[in-house]
């Protein structure tokens, strides 16, 4: 979504620099559902409105008649009632897309009240509505008097505001000059020659073209070439980032140029740099027709690209140049010339100059189609020029000079004369030697001792018969506990060469004996044929290893496990304890009932009664409601078992308890007094 | 020699059996109350013993409780009983009271142990 509304943005820059109405380009429906996404159905203010329906309008969205209807209405109050210039301003835009019905005496008032405007307004800003809006009315009702009288006279007090360097103020007693101001400046400028009743003077349309000049002064780089406009300071007003700046100056100066007869001479790099902005942040490629550029009596930048800067030797494939304008529709014709290639670390020494690409006019696209035969692999700069047909087209098209495009050249490498030999240390005499083919699947077995040596050496030769370097040569060996060691081998001259004195090496291989696994990495970018193969396993016998010698090092962890999953958490729960069988645990239930039935036999065959129950009625009430209680207290403390908490049963435990003291004090102290009635009577 | 010692042995037990004969009826009841308790902690214990220890917890409630009660009413009969000069001064319905009380707290703890 982030993405997408960078897009729109800058469409929306784009959009209201290009005066295109219909884009034939690649705008996606991901472009139109963004914005119908960004935008809603309601906006905010008219300024909004303005800027959903251009966009809309530019990417083909179509209006929603609701939208239409109430987005009118607002604009149709705003030009009715005395709102501020900006308001007017945004209305008559929206008024410009949408067509609203406008009563034509509401343009005359306005007209009016925006030439008072004109000719009293002090601050940028201000000028820059009120002959926007004046312009907007000219298109929209032709019949209304939109002239301005002292055309000069504005455009005067308009061109008070600039500062030397080309950039302009807001307002006469505000001393920052601004990079944006002078994109509005220039777009006030170009509505005042537009509306003028007599030509402005030629001397200060001269003064304001060297403005711009001195504007492009202050323009700013990137590395690769792109240029665009920012705020030198952030201060005061909000900081609107370099789209915002550019854009506008953009805006301005191409109103001013369609405004002005004549040419501005503006430096092709320059426009080529800004056209490179405006493509870099993700406008689509024709959103902007080439009239833009036309229009603007600038140079539209030509553009040279290569479907791919890699040529191989082998293929033996053309080289591929493709030419169109920056807008991307075809170039006019043109001739492509290789002025020279050179190495990169060679820059003087040209290894081949002045080749004309054929124009393959099928495909559109500029063809070498005999390679230089004395160019090896290797990484190349190819110088090319574009030459235009027609001398009158380079007062159209800037082609940017020469244009420095790296090229690989890439081929297949020839490896031979592979040896493998062991060697002993102090004769030096050869003990096995071996040959190798790298091309097929030899392997050799080696059995070494410390006291000797092993020497493997090997050619490459490029294509054209040269000894060729490549980026990595590397001889490697491989304990069979993975302990690796990696050396580089060296070349001298013709010969690739490394000799391992395994003397020396044992205290680097831990004096680990065993079989070590040979294996050869050659590679660069320009050989086609770069290769990593096993050659073979060499056993070696390395004495004891001292008591102090180094311990071998733990193997390094894998690096790319790191980022692999992790072994899965097992949790580990309690076993369930072990359960008797259900039936044995109900039997003994049962069981633990026989007591209890015991316990009431024996009750019945000791004859017990109730006889000493109390039989008058307050007595006999406070027993019931003594063993009620006991009762409740009991069933209360099986809840409490089965459900409740400790403090709910306190609490209800003391509530009973006290209802049982009371009762239980009156039913127990009843019978002892009847006792001891008894005993003394 | 067997004859006469399982003939001494049923003497015995019908003496002990006629002398208890005389005993209240009151303190008759309790000590049918605490072979009640008692035989019903045993059936626990075989029963623990049989299937093993696992609500360990359970099992001592379990037995606590009829071993508590036990207890209690062996105080409750001691206290009761007219034999006892001791307890002379105190009622047997305080004595009651006392039981049911301490029958009360009891069970609370052995609920809250049971788990």
């Amino acid at each position: 979504m982030a993405r997408y509304l960078g897009g729109l943005l800058a469409l929306l820059f784009a959009a209201s620099i290009c005066g295109a109405v219909t884009i034939p380009g690649p705008v996606s429906d991901a472009h139109r559902s963004a914005a119908s996404e960004l935008f809603g159905d309601s906006f905010s203010s008219l300024e909004d409105a303005y800027e959903a329906l251009r966009v809309f309008e530019i990417l083909g969205v179509g209006n929603k008649p609701d939208v239409s209807a109430t987005t009118c209405k607002q604009v149709v109050e705003n030009l009715g009632s005395s709102s501020p210039v900006k308001d007017l301003f945004y209305a008559l835009k929206v008024n410009g897309i949408l067509k609203c019905k406008v009563n034509a005496d509401v343009f005359k008032d306005i007209a009016v009240r925006l030439k008072a405007t004109v000719n009293d307004a002090s601050t940028l800003v201000d000028m820059y509505y009120s002959i926007g809006s004046l312009v907007l009315i000219k298109d929209q009702a032709s019949d209304v008097d939109v002239l301005l009288a002292d055309a000069d006279g504005t455009f005067h007090s308009i061109k008070a505001l600039s500062q030397s360097d080309g950039r302009w103020r807001y307002s006469s007693d505000n001393p920052e000059s601004s990079t944006f101001a002078a994109g509005l400046a220039l777009e006030a400028l170009a509505g005042v020659i537009s509306l003028a009743s007599s030509e402005i003077d030629l001397s200060r349309v001269n003064t304001v073209k060297n403005d711009i000049l001195k504007l492009f002064d202050s323009i700013e780089k990137y590395d690769d070439g792109t240029f665009y406009f920012d705020e030198k300071f952030v201060g005061g007003r909000e900081h609107q980032g370099s789209l915002y700046t550019t854009s506008s100056v953009v805006r301005g100066l191409t109103t001013f140029a369609s405004a002005i007869s004549g040419k501005i001479n503006l430096p092709g790099d320059k426009i080529l740099g800004l056209a490179k902005f405006f493509l870099g942040i993700g406008i689509p490629v024709t959103l902007c027709t080439s009239d833009f550029f036309l229009w603007c009596r600038i140079s539209i930048p030509l553009v040279l690209s290569l479907p791919e800067t890699v040529y191989s030797l082998s293929k033996k494939d053309q080289l591929k140049v493709r030419v169109n304008t920056v807008l991307g529709s075809a170039a006019p014709p043109l001739t492509v010339k290789l002025v020279r290639a050179f190495r990169p670390d060679a820059k003087d020494s040209a290894v081949f100059e002045n080749k004309e690409l054929q124009y393959d006019k099928s495909n559109g696209i500029h063809v070498l189609e005999v390679f230089p035969g004395n160019v090896d692999v290797g990484t190349y700069v190819f110088v090319f020029e574009i030459v235009l047909h027609d001398s009158a087209g380079e007062k159209v098209f800037a082609t940017g000079g020469q244009i420095h495009v790296p090229i690989y050249v890439t081929g297949i490498i020839e490896v031979s004369n592979a040896e493998i030999a062991g060697l002993d240390s102090d004769l030096g005499s050869v003990e096995t030697q071996k040959k190798l083919d790298l091309a097929g699947n030899v392997v050799v077995e080696l059995s070494a001792n410390h006291l000797q040596k092993l020497h493997f050496s090997f050619q490459l030769t490029t294509p054209h018969g040269h000894a060729f370097k490549p980026h990595q040569a590397f001889f490697k060996l491989k304990h069979e506990t993975n302990h690796e060691h990696i050396f580089v081998i060296g070349n001298t001259g013709k010969k690739f060469e490394i000799v391992l004195d395994f003397l020396g090496l044992v205290e680097k291989f831990y004096y680990l004996s065993g079989r070590y696994d040979i294996e050869l990495t050659v590679g660069d970018a320009v050989m086609e044929n770069s290769f990593l193969r096993p050659l073979g396993h060499v056993d070696l016998e390395l004495p004891e290893a001292p008591e102090k010698a180094s311990r071998l090092p733990p193997l390094p962890v894998d690096p790319y496990s790191r980022y692999g999953p992790k072994a899965e958490i097992a949790h580990i729960f309690r076993a369930p304890e072990k359960r008797p069988p259900q039936n044995l645990s109900l039997t003994f239930l049962s069981l633990t009932l026989l007591p209890f039935i015991g316990f009431l036999v024996g009750l019945l065959r000791l004859g017990v009664n109730f006889k000493n129950f109390p039989s008058s009625a307050a007595p006999a009430t406070y027993a019931i409601l003594f063993h009620l209680g006991i009762a409740a207290v009991l069933f209360l403390y099986v809840l409490f078992w089965l459900k409740l908490d400790l403090f709910t049963t306190l609490k209800t435990v003391g509530l009973l308890g006290a209802f049982l003291m009371f009762v239980g004090h009156r039913i127990l102290s009843h019978l002892a007094s009847t006792s001891s009635k008894l005993k003394s009577a | 020699m067997a004859r006469s010692s399982s003939k001494d042995a049923q003497d015995l037990f019908r003496a002990l059996w006629s002398a208890y004969a005389a005993t209240p009826t009151n303190l008759k009841i309790i000590d049918l109350y605490v072979m009640f308790a008692v035989f019903t902690a045993l059936i626990q214990v075989v029963y623990i013993a049989l299937v093993g220890s696992f609500p360990f917890n359970s099992f001592l409630s379990g037995v606590l409780s009829c071993v508590g009660t036990a207890v209690l009413a062996v105080c409750l009969r001691i206290q009761v009983n007219k034999e006892n000069k001791e307890f002379k001064d105190l009622a047997p319905e305080r004595a009651f009271a006392d039981f049911v009380l301490c029958n009360l707290v009891l069970h609370l703890v052995i609920m809250n142990f049971l788990g």
